[in-house]
């Protein structure tokens, strides 16, 4: 039978994470693991049961950032009246993340740890210019979020390391954030796409732009050429087909079960041209 | 924690489940509390068949071991249709049509039960939203929405009712 800990300290979960003779794997809302644990019919040997550390849940605002714990439900995040506020986006996704079921045990942790291609809030996050928060047994270490992912489902954490949690810069007053996901269907489909823009709009003009997207590489990406583009520029239909053709040129998706190359990049081009125009029609006076 | 014993409340009942700490819940409700009504679809969390209340947050039992129900209450269809308002509920998929092979019933009447307590008069998409995660293969959805609707509806009429019979007090 499986070994299980319920740590109620972070401190305590590093210590029993770092020591190899316990060889506990970390789990949270399971929505991933136990579908994989029960397709190969096996459970770990040991498991280390995130959900009811303190220190890893809740949504506060410190530091000029909005700090969401690692062991938070999606349910929460899309509900938080402070997500809403300084992360529209990311309250957007958490609503589409599965459905009610799956918001309810679903955290954003786990979907970070997860690291897949589709994970649909690490585009979001990426858009947002977040930081993760690492624990490990040498203390706590901030990694940006763009180096976080660093190969197929490959990540900066390192052995004895847990997400502690997210960082997302407060929405200053002339921020402007979309996302757009594209599924088989509207509850719980895995994204064919996805991709988040993040800027500010002083004046109408276009800064600081970031956009994020997802299932069109095996880690989730910036799309630079296309920032580049956007960036200093004040939106238009114009700027936003340039933009939507740029996106679609910058990427290199793949053929698979859920999609192919071409409508993923087709899609993606439609998605971003979207966001521009949104950015142009909602632009502040 | 040692394996020995977890505590948890099944439909209002205290109990200690001192199997296996990784096994689903869906599995410990079948088959050790012999509660069958909770349904095993697909067991991948796509639909929904076996859906419960975790306190009083619809869950995928299939997707939930068993450690993590240590201190928590679990509800199930068979709690959740044992009073007045469930059995009310049942009857409306009932008499709506809202039941044929009746695989994803028990599913959906969680989902429904839980909408209800959250928000008395759902609209239809807020219905749609709350059943999202829950698959049909039968009805077409249709006669499950007004099943959930002509529940809503009973229950404010019965809200009035008391509350008039309060007022003429
Ligand atoms: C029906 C269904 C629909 C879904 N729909 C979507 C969807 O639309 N979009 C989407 O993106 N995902 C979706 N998912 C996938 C899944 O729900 C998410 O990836 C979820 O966020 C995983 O979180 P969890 O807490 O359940 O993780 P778990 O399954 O508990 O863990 C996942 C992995 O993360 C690790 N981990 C967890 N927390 C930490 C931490 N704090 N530090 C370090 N490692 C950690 C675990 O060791 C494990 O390797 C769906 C899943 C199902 C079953
Ligand atoms: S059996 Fe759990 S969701 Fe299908
Ligand atoms: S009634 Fe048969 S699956 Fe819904």
């Amino acid at each position: 039978m499986s070994v299980c800990f319920r740590p109620e300290r972070l401190e305590e979960a590093i210590e029993l994470l770092a020591d190899p003779a316990t060889g506990a794997i970390p789990i949270a809302g399971c929505t991933d693991l136990l579908v994989q644990w029960h397709s190969r019919r096996e459970r770990p040997n040991a498991v280390l049961d995130l959900l009811g550390i303190e220190a890893l849940r809740g949504i506060e605002e410190r530091d000029g950032a909005l700090e969401i714990g690692a062991c938070t439900s999606f349910r929460t995040i899309g509900e938080s009246e402070r997500v809403l506020r300084h992360a529209p986006a990311l309250a957007e996704i958490a609503g589409t993340i599965g459905a009610w079921q799956i918001q309810n045990r679903a955290t954003i942790g786990g979907n970070i740890a997860n690291a897949s291609p589709a994970g649909d809030s690490l585009p979001v996050l990426l858009a947002l210019g977040a930081e993760l928060v690492l624990a490990g047994p040498a203390g706590e270490r901030t990694v940006a979020y763009e180096a976080f992912h660093t190969g197929y489902r490959q990540t900066a954490l390192e052995p004895g390391e847990l997400i502690a949690r997210v960082r997302i810069p407060l929405a200053g007053e002339h921020a402007f954030g979309a996302v757009h996901k594209v599924g088989t269907r509207c509850a719980q489909a895995i994204s064919k796409v996805i991709v988040a823009l993040g800027c500010d709009r002083p004046g109408g003009r276009l800064t600081g732009v970031r956009i994020g997207a997802g299932s069109v590489a095996p880690t989730p990406v910036r799309l630079r050429e296309t920032e580049a583009l956007l960036e200093g520029q004040i939106p238009d239909a114009d700027l936003a087909e340039r933009a939507g053709a740029c996106a679609a040129g910058e990427v290199q998706p793949i053929d698979d079960v859920r999609s192919t190359a071409r409508y993923r990049r087709w899609v993606l081009g439609r998605l971003v041209r979207r966001m521009v125009l949104d950015a142009a029609g909602r632009r502040v006076p | 924690m040692s394996p020995s014993a977890i505590p948890f409340r099944l439909n209002g009942q205290p109990q200690r489940y001192d199997g296996a700490p990784l096994a689903r819940l869906l599995d410990v409700l079948r088959e050790h509390y012999g509660l069958t009504g909770t349904k095993e679809g697909c067991g991948e969390g796509e639909c929904g068949a076996c859906t419960v209340l975790l306190d009083g947050e619809p869950v995928c039992s299939c997707l939930v071991p068993m450690l993590q129900v240590a201190d928590r209450h679990v509800e199930t269809v068979e709690g959740l249709t044992a009073d007045a308002r469930g059995a009310a509920l049942v009857e409306a998929f009932v008499e709506a049509g809202g039941v044929q092979c009746g695989a994803c019933t028990p599913g959906i009447v969680v989902s429904a039960r839980a909408l209800l307590e959250r928000n008395p008069r759902p609209n239809r998409g807020q219905i749609r939203e709350a059943i999202g995660g829950n698959l049909c293969r039968c009805t077409g959805y249709e006669r499950i929405l007004a099943a959930v609707q002509q529940a809503a509806a009973q229950r404010c009429a019965e809200r009035a009712d008391a509350a008039q019979e309060d007022s003429s007090r």
